[in-house]
């Protein structure tokens, strides 16, 4: 008997059942396709208003900057203020997101550089999937569009998301992503953030920056 | 059993803590936890419907874990991942290494995994010629001290900033000696310039997992530090390791333990980065890694369910019961001798290493009742603790004196005239000895007592006759 076959024995003989139980291979199949939500908290609910007042408060809360615009062109020249007034060098690196790749950068003065980081990148912005009102986070998901390492090497994260895109819960992000990639099916790297990197292990003193960004600064859009 | 556990020392253990001031003043920072965890469930009227049903969802989820592992594990392979299983911790390290060895890996990053500490694998692995960086900021420092952690979600809560500058300046040996490592904050940019270093270079990256999703095959981390999602996104292989109880039903039950999750541990409504992972990079994918191996190990968990201590199985590791244990808050960690401390260590603990090991951590409690109180499953706590006593009793591994005082008591408790007559005469005696002062800051066999504080002289009457007295008046 191998590891695998041990493991399974041992748990089937705890639980005092073999494994091909009707009843119990149905409910298991049921809840899989089912996916019952649980309890949903009230604080994420309301209209898309609703969503983005709380959203907005959420963030701030978690120490995430904010600021609005009207339109995707306007993107660039909020990104570019964000940058100058805190200092940051005037480079920016990006994906391949086709409604970042859209956006008038020449009407800046932005260094812009494409794909994942290598960890030399000071500033980096991407699309957000969705976000969550109940908690003031993000949905940032894998691929060639938005690639995972710039949600974490770059000292400052710059993340666009469209007003829309402002869900209540968890729940609803999920739904979505079940539109995306199918029931079942995900992306290699589902990232929710909340607020810029920091650690608490010294102390018990909270310091941002640990070793993600020590800045996150949310742009949305319409 | 890998780290050799010292819990059958724990009197003694005890003993040192309570007397080491630097330890009693690193634990104060440890109770701003509770203040932090009170707050966050006041912000949410729905907590207590959510630690309900997550415990529903644990429960239901150990009732049918053979299942939800066949289909966890499909939905691993799908996704281009591979998954392994091991017994004990044995095995587990062997199939670590064997993985690492075969990838050619001279060095692996790792991000905060109690499994790790439960298998001892940084020792293996140092042991096989691979280095082992952790990555997480606690586990780092006391990596550099070779300790163990002290708390299972904040490692080195038992060190003060002055022991971590006096470790990094003895480590970090290009550190220039007039660089000012007096503050945190300069702590951290320290270790995060090292670090970072390490990350880029790692060939192997190895994290935990909170949960395990049986629908997607997806493992989930939770950090605020963003090291677990380094370590996992920049080496060419990711490695999960995780027990057989973390796999839950589906992404929506995650949510419910996500809720009750970081408000029971730090006390934020959502940590900084929850993060779900699946299976290797896609062929589009710039980056993430290119293999991804889940190690899942059992180590005696598969005996615990169907048994009185299945409902510890239900422990999603938030440490809120150490953070509100007043035994925890005296002695710290390293007390309880093994890798989980606190009233979830003190119950987990004798089932993983054996009650002849681990069996007065049960002892270690005042039954005040917080640790129950606080858990996000509900898990009876101190229940399950005097469940171990009484094996500990049965099997005759508690201390003779003890034995043989119950057995005392309990010659006469189950003889309640006899009882009755007794202590009213020990009552009587006591305040006949002790009518000068009405203390007594000496007794024969109270010396325990009697050595931190004077024993109040009894009054006269036993509590059983006064009560039959003034029920009589009542009536």
């Amino acid at each position: 008997m191998n590891s695998r076959e041990a493991i399974f024995a041992s748990i089937r003989r705890s639980l005092a059942v073999h494994g091909d139980e009707a009843p119990r291979r149905f409910e298991v199949e049921t809840r899989l396709k089912e996916a019952p939500p649980g309890v949903v908290p009230k604080r994420g609910q309301g209209d898309l208003p609703a969503r983005l007042a709380t959203f907005k408060a959420e963030a701030e809360r978690a120490q995430a900057s904010l600021a609005e615009i009207s339109d995707w062109a306007g993107a660039p020249a909020e990104i570019a203020r964000f940058l100058r007034e805190n200092n940051c060098p005037a480079t920016l690196r990006m994906g391949a997101d086709p409604r970042l790749a859209a956006m008038p950068w020449s009407e800046t003065a932005l260094e812009i550089l494409h794909g994942p980081s290598d960890g030399r990148d000071v500033n980096a912005v991407s699309a957000a999937f969705a976000a969550i009102a109940e908690t003031g986070t993000l949905a940032l998901v894998s691929g060639a569009d938005n690639p995972t390492t710039l949600n974490f090497l770059p000292d400052n994260h710059i993340v666009v998301l469209t007003r829309d895109a402002i869900l209540g819960d968890y729940e609803s992000v999920f739904a979505k992503l079940r539109g995306a990639y199918g029931k079942g099916g995900a992306p290699r790297t589902l990232n929710f953030i909340t607020g810029p990197s920091r650690s608490a292990d010294i102390e018990q003193t909270l310091l941002l920056g640990a070793h993600g960004p020590r800045r996150l600064h949310i742009v949305i859009v319409g | 059993m890998s780290e050799v556990a010292t819990s059958a020392h724990f009197k003694e253990n005890v003993h040192e803590a309570l007397t080491d001031a630097r330890l009693q003043g690193a634990l104060a920072f440890s109770r701003n936890f509770v203040g932090r965890r009170a707050a966050a469930v006041a912000r949410l009227p729905e907590f207590d419907a959510l630690r309900d049903s997550a415990r529903a969802i644990k429960d239901h989820t150990l009732a049918h874990l053979d299942l939800y592992l066949e289909a966890y594990e499909r939905k691993v392979r799908e996704s281009g991942g591979e998954i392994h299983y091991a017994q004990d911790a044995e095995e587990a390290r062997q199939i670590v290494i064997d993985l690492c060895q075969s990838m050619g890996a001279k060095s692996v990053t790792k991000g905060k995994s109690m499994i790790a500490e439960e298998i001892g694998l940084n020792h293996a692995l140092e042991a096989a010629g691979i280095e082992p960086v952790e990555t997480d900021l606690g586990e780092y420092i006391i990596q550099l001290r070779g300790e163990t952690p002290s708390h299972i979600i904040a490692p080195a809560i038992h060190l003060t900033a002055k022991d971590v500058e006096q470790e990094f300046r003895k480590a970090h040996r290009d550190l220039p000696p007039d660089r000012s490592l007096a503050e945190p904050e300069q702590l951290l940019a320290e270790a995060r310039q090292v670090l970072r270093a390490k990350f880029l270079a790692a060939d192997v990256g190895i994290t935990g997992a909170n949960f395990l999703i049986a629908e997607t095959g997806t493992s989930i981390i939770v950090t605020n530090e963003g090291n677990g999602d380094l370590t996992q996104i920049l080496p060419q292989a990711h490695i999960v390791i995780a027990s057989i109880e973390k796999v839950i039903p589906t992404l929506e039950d995650a949510a419910q333990l996500l809720r009750v999750l970081a408000r029971s541990a730090t006390g934020q409504d959502a940590s900084v980065y929850t993060t779900l992972s699946t299976g290797p990079r896609r062929p589009s994918d710039p980056d993430g890694p290119r293999a991804y191996h889940v190690v899942i190990l059992d180590n005696g968990r598969s005996t615990m369910l169907g048994g009185e201590f299945e409902d510890m199985l239900r422990c999603i590791r938030c440490g809120a019961c150490m953070n509100h244990c007043p035994v925890y808050q005296a002695v710290g960690g390293h007390a309880y001798g093994w890798v989980y401390p606190g009233p979830m260590g003190a119950v987990l603990t004798p089932s993983l290493i054996g009650v002849a090991e681990g069996g007065q951590l049960p002892n270690a409690s005042t039954f005040c009742g917080r640790c129950e109180a606080v858990c996000p499953v509900r898990i009876p706590l101190p229940n399950m603790m005097r469940h171990w006593r009484e094996r500990e009793f049965e099997r005759r591994l508690s201390p003779a004196p003890l034995r043989y005082g119950l057995g005392f008591w309990a010659f006469f408790a189950s003889r309640p005239t006899l009882y009755r007559l007794s202590a009213d005469l020990a009552a009587r005696a006591l305040r006949f000895a002790g009518r000068g002062k009405g203390r007594f800051s000496w007794l024969p066999f109270a010396g325990g007592w009697t050595r931190y504080r004077d024993l109040a002289a009894p009054e006269g009457a036993t509590f059983q006759s006064q009560w039959r007295a003034r029920s009589g008046a009542v009536r």
